[in-house]
């Protein structure tokens, strides 16, 4: 069975580590995704840009981007994809693109990557 | 990471919003930030214990309204309230002020406290200072260290500073819309003196002032979190990120400038130019074109060409342009000129910043520029007479040495075509 492990914290607070703080726990955290690695466990491992970087696109009749992450709290996070795309206006189309497979209503949020690891070698 | 490492970390972080909010409470600056002193000295005994409040920032302001009504009533009854450790049900309360506390409540405290630091009446170098120091909380240490002056100077600096916006009347009310929209122009405005304040550190210092850079950029994140919408605010936030993303580049081993032209790009912080054109692209979807988006669109241009002959000068001496007759300067025109030099050659640049010779008669960049102007036109007396100029004007000796190499180069030029005089000059 594949899980997603999802990171949630204060983007205050982790913005707000020292480079140093920051390059620690990175370090640390670059030991456990090598294990995994070796195991043949880990799949892609990303790291988001603040939630400023962010642009929301509503499903609707009329599909509504809004700036900003997704806030609303009577839906939950269901599933994700990575795109690589040229811009903004390209990454919107792929989720139009997306939203008119699935027209049944919620959101996309659309947030760039500030680091990505391709999945490595899995059993 | 240790716990105190942690908190101070959180309570860095929470500030601003404490401030802010305990501010439109008490309406007194001195009384918020000794409210706020209190609750971090209450954090730094109650967090270890019991751990991490789920919303730092809503625990402090709750804290702070606590103990500052508390130290009003001492005033008035000489009794105390129970400390916040005998409060049952702080965390009951904290979740609920946390709902009540909506972001439209602290979009604006948050907009007033900064706005407050603007006051028109103080120099520029005041108002940064006294951000740093309330909204930023950087000692004065810190903040006297950034501006090469003795801490006693800076820490008299601030108290004035402080006396004068404490006079000044500040409605408390929700702002209108274009109040409002004044307050953010005028706050963007501060947070890029803070960000050139840092950027333009060379020297002794030049560290520690880098440090105001993030710290800038902190603040317009913070700003850009709460007004989500606002092209001018990506834009921003944008420019100051594509900026900083060089500054690995732009000083040598010795602290001489390197030239955007010649920096090294792989120095350049790719994930903060990443983020930069991230919120390029979605400021310039809302098509309401201002000055920040432009010199961001500008700098990202710079950003991305991988090599410096690579740089779409046609673009950015359009954009320029635009920049131009929104935000009509001679230093604008100075910048669009570089641009005309790129494209059109020395000549047309020469002759677009010569009506400029009055306005930036006292400016560094203006003859530097010139200068170089002339250099590529093979006039050298001229040259060398607007790098002469340069110097005399430089602002830090790292700029007067950059000038002086140029200087060096002419001097070499005219001895080799002195000992050979039938080569011409070769430019």
């Amino acid at each position: 069975m594949l899980y997603a492990i999802l990171c949630y914290h204060s983007e205050d607070v982790v913005g707000g580590w020292s480079k140093e703080q920051d390059d620690a726990v990175l370090g640390r955290l670059a030991t456990v995704r090598k294990k995994l690695t070796d195991e043949g466990r880990l799949g892609p491992v990303a790291r988001l840009m603040p939630t400023t970087a962010a642009t929301t696109l509503r499903k609707g009749r009329e599909h509504l981007v809004i700036d900003g992450p997704f806030a609303e709290t009577k839906e939950q996070l269901l599933g994700f994809y990575v795109v690589e795309c040229r811009d903004l206006e390209h990454a919107l189309d792929t989720a139009r693109e997306l939203a008119r497979a699935n027209d049944t209503g919620g959101s996309y949020e659309i947030r760039p990557l500030s680091v990505y690891h391709p999945p490595g070698p899995m059993k | 990471m240790t716990d105190i490492a942690w908190i101070d970390t959180a309570i860095t972080s929470a500030r601003p919003q404490a401030i802010a909010a305990l501010l439109r409470y008490f309406r007194d600056l001195d009384t918020a930030e000794e409210a706020f002193q209190d609750a971090c000295l209450r954090a730094l005994k109650n967090w270890p214990k019991n751990g991490p409040p789920r919303d730092p920032a809503a625990w402090l302001i709750l804290v702070g309204r606590n103990v500052g009504l508390d130290g009003a009533r001492r005033k008035r009854k000489q009794t105390t309230l129970p400390d916040e450790d005998q409060l049952s049900d702080l965390e009951d309360v904290e979740t609920e002020l946390v709902d009540r506390l909506d972001s439209s409540d602290y979009r604006d405290d948050l907009l007033r406290l900064l706005f407050i630091c603007c006051h028109p009446d103080l120099p520029n170098t005041q108002q940064i200072a006294l951000a740093l120091r309330i909204v930023s909380g950087l000692s004065v240490k810190q903040i006297a260290r950034a501006f090469l002056v003795g801490e006693a100077a800076m820490e008299q600096r601030i108290t004035r500073a402080k006396a004068r916006v404490t006079k000044a009347e500040v409605a408390f009310e929700t702002p209108g819309a274009a109040e409002r929209a004044a307050r953010l122009t005028t706050v963007c405005a501060m947070i890029y003196l803070v960000f050139n304040e840092g950027y333009s550190a060379t020297g002794e210092g030049a560290e520690e002032r880098g440090q105001l850079c993030d710290e800038a950029i902190r603040l317009a994140r913070l700003l850009l979190r709460l007004f989500q919408s606002e092209p001018e605010v990506m834009g921003l936030t944008a420019l100051m990120l594509l900026q900083h993303s060089r500054m690995p580049a732009r000083f040598d081993a010795n602290g001489s400038i390197v030239l955007l032209e010649e920096q090294d790009r792989s120095l350049w912080n790719q994930q903060m130019i990443n983020e930069g054109l991230a919120l390029v692209d979605k400021a310039f979807r809302h098509r309401q074109i201002g000055p920040y988006q432009l010199q961001s669109a500008i700098a990202a241009l710079h950003a991305r060409a991988k090599k410096a002959e690579d740089t779409d000068w046609h673009e950015i001496e359009v954009l320029y342009g635009m920049l131009e007759q929104i935000q009509p300067s001679p230093v604008v025109t100075l910048n669009r000129s570089v641009a005309v030099s790129k494209v059109h050659g020395p000549q047309a640049a020469l002759e677009l910043i010569e009506p400029l010779a009055d306005q930036l008669a006292g400016y560094f960049h203006f003859h530097g520029v010139r200068g170089a102007y002339f250099m590529q036109l093979g006039r050298n007396a001229e040259a060398r007479e607007a790098f002469d100029r340069a110097i005399a004007l430089a602002n830090t000796p790292q700029e007067a040495a950059h000038i002086r190499m140029h200087l060096d180069r002419l001097q070499k030029d005219s001895e080799e075509a002195t000992s050979s005089p039938k080569k011409s000059t070769r430019h």
